[in-house]
């Protein structure tokens, strides 16, 4: 008997990720395929591009200044046991450009967007706002979730392009400051090393996560039921659910560049 | 007033919607004349909501045929259902105003994004059906949270008919509001949809607003229609259902899911 329920649970879980995978499925398809037709809403465009890009600089900036700043440290710490000290300009141009500007500024994002806008539609949904749009022969997917979308897969890449050089910049600060690197040296390895490659696959991982994460966030938001408490939910699931996605999406992306 | 006796403008027949295993909707029948205002009387949890929503096509009925203006609905999608839908207009329970925007973007929603009106036009017509709900200039320019409930329905309506519809659905359009207000509210509706000559089709638990608004009651149990009649008919349908709900008693067919003692 305990097998059997054993089984059933397993099997009741895998049926149930199954669900949910269609129907996120099903809802990015349409989201998508209303993001190329029109009507379109530039107005709100813009808006969605000011409020994702513009007011996360200052939480992705600081992210990735301490960051760029605590890898200098460490990779000093580091390398100094086989004297290669000189390989700190390297490493954290590299680490921060392909993977620590991008997978940190997408969880920062994840945690200020993600969260807000399954809040926001949430709220909308539980107040029946989203079923007024309709009433008033507008497309919900056209004037809520399209903006919403392309904003983020443009904007995130701004986002993480800013903070490949605010973290350079970081680690360069800690280097030149701290551990008596000179500025010049420093400078020249890090244009010597930086590929375009490297700044390329950053800021793709960075417009997949910026999808990602306005997807999870439109996805749990508007799906949510029942209150104060069904947007609570909305909110925490849209936030779990994209930082997974973020990482499991950034080693995708890393393989399909970087492997062989 | 005026009940058609051409082609009613909404027939509902055989309409059933579940969720899972709880039937809502349980083979629903039921017509709305031409400039006839329906009031439906049932229950929290009678599945009210569901019906109308299943005429606007926000959520998708299991079986059964809407026909509006004699064309069918159900499985309507794009722009079909957006022509479809520019024939209504709708009150919500709770309003439903849009937070991030001011009164009167909000009375104008529907014509400047569902109809492409210029802005200036849309506001000066969104002023004037302000004007018809008894609101001033002054509210246009607020933010629907910096008014009481009995403002944001108002504002609300003006939205439902800003657009002029055909048809207009009201949904416990006096709930939570004090008698007072839920007058005015009634005295609104009536004079909104006499001045539009639409067809209204209205839910509530109200008997006292449903007497005021209606043409015809229609009672709405366990997701069927058990009486529906003239509303000077009301207090002698000979149905236990109808009686039991107009006198507000706990006793009779109608059983809520309490757990006594």
């Amino acid at each position: 008997m305990f097998l059997i329920s054993f089984l059933g649970t397993i099997g009741r879980v895998f049926l149930g990720f199954l669900g949910a995978t269609g129907r996120l499925g099903i809802f990015m398809g349409a989201a998508v395929s209303h993001v190329f037709r029109p009507p379109f809403y530039p107005r709100l465009l813009l808006q969605q591009m000011i409020s994702i890009g513009y007011f996360s600089l200052p939480v992705v900036g600081l992210t990735a200044l301490f960051t760029g700043m605590a890898l200098a440290l460490q990779i000093f710490e580091g390398s100094a046991r086989f004297n290669a000290e000189g390989t700190v300009a390297y490493i954290v141009a590299i680490g921060m450009t392909r993977e620590l500007a991008p997978v940190l500024g997408g969880l920062m994002v994840a945690g200020r967007v993600g969260a807000a806008m399954a809040a926001e539609l949430g709220t909308m949904r539980v107040t029946e706002q989203i079923d007024a749009l309709t009433t008033l022969s507008t497309n919900p997917f056209k004037y809520l979730i399209a903006p919403r979308l392309i904003a983020g897969t443009l904007m995130v890449p701004f986002l993480v392009l800013v903070g490949d050089i605010i973290g350079i910049f970081g680690g360069f600060t800690m280097a030149v400051q701290a551990l008596d690197f000179n500025a010049g040296t420093y400078i020249k390895n890090t244009f010597d090393i930086l590929t375009n490659l490297d700044i390329i696959s950053g800021l793709v991982k960075a417009a997949a996560f910026g999808f990602i994460v306005t997807l999870m966030g439109c996805f749990h938001g508007f799906n949510s039921r029942g209150g104060a408490q069904g947007v609570g939910a909305a909110t925490t699931n849209a936030v779990v659910s994209s930082s997974i996605l973020i990482l499991s999406a950034n080693l995708i992306v890393t393989q399909l560049f970087f492997s062989n | 007033m005026a009940t058609s006796q051409t082609t009613p403008k909404i027939i509902i027949r055989g309409l059933h919607k579940a969720f899972g295993s709880k039937v809502v909707l349980d083979g629903v029948d039921l017509d709305i004349g031409k400039a006839e205002s329906v009031v439906i009387l049932g229950g929290s949890g009678s599945g009210k909501s569901v019906l109308l929503k299943c005429v606007l096509g926000i959520v998708k009925p299991d079986s059964g045929s809407i026909k509006v203006d004699g064309v069918e609905t159900v499985g309507m999608k794009g722009k079909e259902r957006d022509e479809l839908l520019r024939k209504f207009g709708m009150l919500f329970q709770g309003a439903a105003l849009f937070d991030s925007l001011k009164v009167w973007q909000n009375v104008a929603f529907g014509l400047i994004q569902g109809r492409g009106m210029a802005r200036a036009e849309a506001k000066a017509v969104a002023l004037k059906k302000l004007g018809q709900v008894g609101l001033g200039a002054d509210v246009a320019e607020l933010s629907p949270a910096e008014l009481s409930g009995g403002m944001q329905k108002r504002v609300a309506l003006a939205r439902a008919i800003a657009a002029d519809p055909e048809i207009i659905f009201f949904d416990e359009p006096t709930t939570g509001l004090d008698p007072i207000m839920a007058d005015v509210i009634n005295d609104l509706i009536i004079a909104s949809v006499r001045t539009l000559g639409a067809s209204a089709l209205s839910i509530t638990h109200d008997i006292a607003s449903a007497r005021k608004i209606a043409d015809r009651v229609a009672m709405l149990f366990n997701g069927k229609i058990h009486w529906q009649g003239p509303v000077a008919e009301l207090d002698r349908s000979g149905n236990a259902h109808v009686d039991q709900f107009i006198h507000g008693r706990a006793e009779g067919p109608i059983r809520m899911q309490v757990l006594r003692p």
